[in-house]
């Protein structure tokens, strides 16, 4: 069956500010709803916790770390859900479950099989 | 060869089908038994059920809400037309470069996301149609009124657009919005030969020979559009009212006698439930005619200027006497895109009321 990994793009948040236990609970429920369709999925800490990786010139150049996030953007990517499903429609509907389809937005990529 | 490959690759196979789907639908009966026997006899065709079938799946993926407005159109002049790359650039104004890329990518979205080949269940169809039948809808704007351009009005994408909206509606014959499309295309493509004169200028709705419109077209998108009525229910959508705004116009006699406050009324009623520029620049030039050319510029300063917008306010204003403001008007709209010959019609507008501006009387309402 295909998989979607469903990239969850919201505004800035830190899931473990006690404001955000409803909306986090939402998602619990939302687990818990399709476990049949996520294969694996993950939380983020906020984007100000982020380290981007670049290595000068070519592999084993010097490694510079930045502190922060790549660009500064209004929504950031603060999760993903990887989900398995007959079709686009299909993962199109369940992704329309997370709050983060109301509350921002969330991108559906299609993964590529690995055989 | 895409993990799954499906029905754009006999794009050919299915421009056939859908020949044969409106040649059975025209021709008369005996004849069309003799064409049935014909191709019966013929092993290569699939029996029409699966014709039918599939070609309702193939509309589906074309025009499905994931693939991007213009994606969809070009999609369907491709699969459902068969229309080439260059010439589906035309018709977007487009390159074909960019046509051919975005063409490649649909393919790719459809075959990596498993955009399903298939008809959405009863129960979608509601949320599903309409994207379909804006996209029959876009096609025929595209052909109709072209932002741009050497000519008035693209045939070639009228009538793509009219073979969709006729195929459509033979596939789901009991759905009301099909059919509204339908006749919303016919009821306007029935008046497009009076658009022009023998010349290929733009004569405008007040000055076109009525003689010239195809009454048995405009017969038979009356007929769609009450049908499409009755089935749901006297509810209009968009194209109903759209429709029932071009029926109105085509069953005047002259411009004098038509029923400028029932197409006001119906401007209203389409302003509120699909408001868009075009209609609401329709809703004032409505209004002018039921009332007068100062309804219709008070109206007129609540819509954002583009270049219709200064066309139609040159109007208005030349209605009051307003000449000079009128040609400033008009100069103002030639700065924008425009068709060719509308171009060439603003001009002799703007030339017309410098004119009637020349005298200029020393003491008369300028302060």
């Amino acid at each position: 069956m295909p998989q979607y990994l469903a990239l969850i793009y919201t505004a800035y948040v830190d899931w473990w500010a006690p404001e955000q236990a409803a909306e986090l609970a939402e998602y619990r429920q939302f687990a818990v709803d399709n476990a049949d369709s996520i294969r694996a999925s993950a939380v983020l800490h906020p984007t100000s916790t982020a380290t981007v990786v670049r290595v000068e010139g070519t592999r084993g150049g010097h490694v510079v770390t930045t502190d922060g996030p790549y660009a500064e953007t209004k929504e950031a990517l603060t999760g993903y859900y990887l989900i398995e499903a007959a079709d686009l429609e299909e993962a199109v509907a369940i992704t329309a479950g997370l709050p983060a389809a109301w509350n921002g937005a969330v991108e559906v990529r299609p993964v590529i099989a690995v055989k | 060869m895409p993990p799954q490959p499906r029905a754009w690759l006999t794009v050919t196979a299915r421009r056939k089908a859908i020949d044969i789907l409106r040649r059975e639908r025209t021709r008369p009966g005996k004849e069309r038994d003799g064409l049935r026997m014909i191709e019966l006899a013929r092993s290569d065709l699939p029996p029409d059920d699966v014709v039918h079938d599939d070609l309702l799946r193939l509309i589906f993926t074309c025009c499905h809400p994931t693939l991007s407005p213009p994606t969809r159109v070009a999609l369907a002049l491709r699969t459902l037309c068969g229309l080439s790359p260059a010439q589906i650039a035309g018709v977007l104004l487009t390159t074909e470069a960019a046509t051919a890329k975005r063409l490649t990518r649909a393919r790719q979205k459809i075959a990596a996301a498993h955009i399903p080949y298939r008809v959405p269940p009863e129960n979608e169809l509601a949320d599903r149609l309409p994207t379909v039948c804006a996209v029959i809808h876009s096609l025929y704007t595209a052909g109709h009124a072209p932002v741009d351009g050497r000519t008035a009005y693209d045939v070639d994408a009228c009538a793509e657009a009219v073979r969709l909206a006729e195929l459509l509606h033979d596939l789901l014959p009991d759905q009301p919005m099909p059919s509204a499309v339908l006749a919303l295309l016919l009821l306007t493509e029935g008046r497009r030969p009076s658009r022009l004169d023998e010349q290929g200028d733009v004569v405008t709705l007040d000055q076109q020979d009525r003689g010239r419109w195809d009454a048995a077209v405009i017969a038979r998108g009356v007929a769609l559009l009450n049908g499409s009525l009755r089935r749901s229910h006297r509810q209009a959508d968009a194209y109903q009212l759209q429709a029932a705004i071009a029926a109105e116009h085509a069953r005047a006699a002259s411009y004098h006698d038509t029923d400028w406050t029932e197409i006001l009324r119906l401007y209203d009623l389409l302003v509120s439930i699909a408001p868009s520029h075009t209609a609401g620049l329709a809703r004032v030039v409505a209004a002018t005619e039921a009332a007068d050319a100062a309804t219709g510029l008070a109206m007129l300063a609540e819509l954002p200027p583009n270049p219709r917008w200064h066309g139609v306010r040159a109007e208005l204003l030349a209605r009051e006497g307003r000449y000079t403001e009128a040609a400033r008007e008009l100069a103002e709209s030639l700065d924008g895109p425009a068709t060719e010959p509308e171009r060439q019609h603003r001009e002799r507008r703007r030339e017309a009321f410098l004119q009637l501006a020349m005298p200029s009387p020393p003491d008369e309402s300028e302060s």
